[in-house]
């Protein structure tokens, strides 16, 4: 897919941080109308070059043919491969470049309204004038989480996946590519609020982080198990309002390890502050872990 | 819609192969998508015949291989089957189970012509 100019997705943008009025392509002027998959790679003015996969469907049949395909022999070919390996490959690519930048990544997964957010104005509030931050932000629509992001200072940019219900390993390359990584810091990537499809799609990060708020019950991690299993840390947000809910909050954190017994669990309010040194402590020991290794 | 991301993945990797295998038509898709994986067969299906339309695999006989989920259970130290993450272990009760199998979302084979 095409993160710049949406050839073949139609509806997902990337938010351009250096607005220019066209874009080259390195290979000449690309027609739309060939019918026949092919990658390639095109270079902005701004220098940043990146390569997608134009989707095209193969329509037409040749009368001519070779091999077993003369005879019109059906043939078994052994493929054994993910579906989501190309996903997967550039996933890969972006870890080996958040690893030689010493960056740390984490995704942040959760529903709608869970309080994402609002946990990474203050975590930023905290953290940003410490060590280099970003954030990569990912919703179907609009630049509001981005705009609230760049109001503290830290670096931000916004993709909209449109339709899409999840950010995928090809757009975070693009943010990253637009946005720069953090060297020795940590990037932050707000996948879309949906507890569903991010979790199949690996981006590269070191970590999943999946977050929940209180008023959303105990049966959230046995509801959607994929997530809860894919995380390695759950954070409990809003605990501000468990005065006023019937909440139990042990049990929430019981079906979560029912899911995943290695899943990590910190509470914490982004209003009042309550356990925020938790997580800005938990931040910072995953930090200095990149930082210590290769 | 993420299953059409699936099915669009799958029809790309499935071209892929097909031009490697200098294939005209793909006739026949055999998926492995395991009964712990986040993948509604049935959305899938649908999705794939969409996606497919125009392409060399259009109308290509989609079989879907569901392998049972398999887990550890770290209580009694023992591989178990089980239908759904979160389940207890059918053999002791436990509820500290690692997933081992079952989550798997593999284009298997495919036969051309």
């Amino acid at each position: 897919m095409c993160g710049t100019c949406g050839c073949g997705q139609g509806d997902k943008r990337v938010e351009d941080l250096h607005p220019h009025q066209a874009h080259e392509h390195a290979d000449g002027a690309h027609s739309h109308e060939h019918d026949h998959a092919h990658e390639h790679s095109h270079t902005h003015a701004d220098g940043i070059t990146h390569s997608h996969l134009h989707n095209h469907e193969h329509g037409h049949n040749h009368g001519h043919s070779h091999d077993a395909a003369a005879a019109g022999a059906t043939r078994l070919v052994s493929v054994e491969r993910h579906i989501l390996a190309k996903n997967d490959a550039i996933a890969a690519e972006n870890r080996r470049d958040l690893q030689a930048t010493k960056t740390l990544a984490l995704n942040l997964v959760s529903s709608p309204g869970s309080g994402k957010t609002a946990l990474l104005v203050e975590t930023l509030k905290r953290i940003g004038d410490k060590y280099p931050v970003a954030v990569i932000e990912g919703d179907q629509e609009t630049t509001a989480d981005a705009d609230r992001i760049r109001a503290t200072g830290a670096p931000a940019i916004q993709i909209n996946t449109g339709k899409g219900c999840h950010l995928d390993a090809d757009l975070v390359r693009t943010g990253m590519s637009r946005l720069g990584t953090p060297a020795n810091g940590i990037l932050f990537i707000e996948n879309v609020g949906n507890l569903v499809c991010p979790a199949g799609f690996d981006l590269g990060e070191a970590h999943k982080v999946v977050i929940v708020s209180v008023t959303e019950g105990e049966d959230k991690p046995l509801k959607y198990s994929g997530m809860f299993a894919a995380s390695g840390l759950m954070v409990v947000t809003k605990t501000d309002l468990l005065p006023h809910l019937d909440i139990d909050i042990d049990r929430l954190i019981d079906n979560a390890r029912r899911i995943n017994p290695t899943i990590g669990v910190l509470k914490l309010s982004a209003k009042t502050g309550e356990g925020m040194d938790r997580w800005i402590h938990w931040l910072e020991t995953a930090r200095a872990l990149r930082l210590a290794t290769d | 819609m993420h299953e059409v991301s699936l099915a669009t993945a799958l029809i790309n990797l499935v071209h892929e192969q097909a031009a490697a295998a200098r294939a005209r038509r793909v006739t026949r898709l055999v998926l492995e998508i395991g009964t712990l994986s986040h993948v509604d067969a049935h959305a899938l299906r649908f999705a794939v015949d969409v996606v497919a339309l125009g392409g060399p695999a259009e109308g290509a006989t989609l079989e879907i291989l569901e392998p049972e989920g398999t887990a550890y259970c770290l209580d009694c130290e023992t591989s178990v089957a089980i239908a759904a993450r979160g389940a207890s272990c059918p053999r002791c009760g436990g509820v500290k189970l690692l997933v081992q199998g079952g989550d798997e979302m593999r284009l298997k084979e495919m036969e051309v012509v």
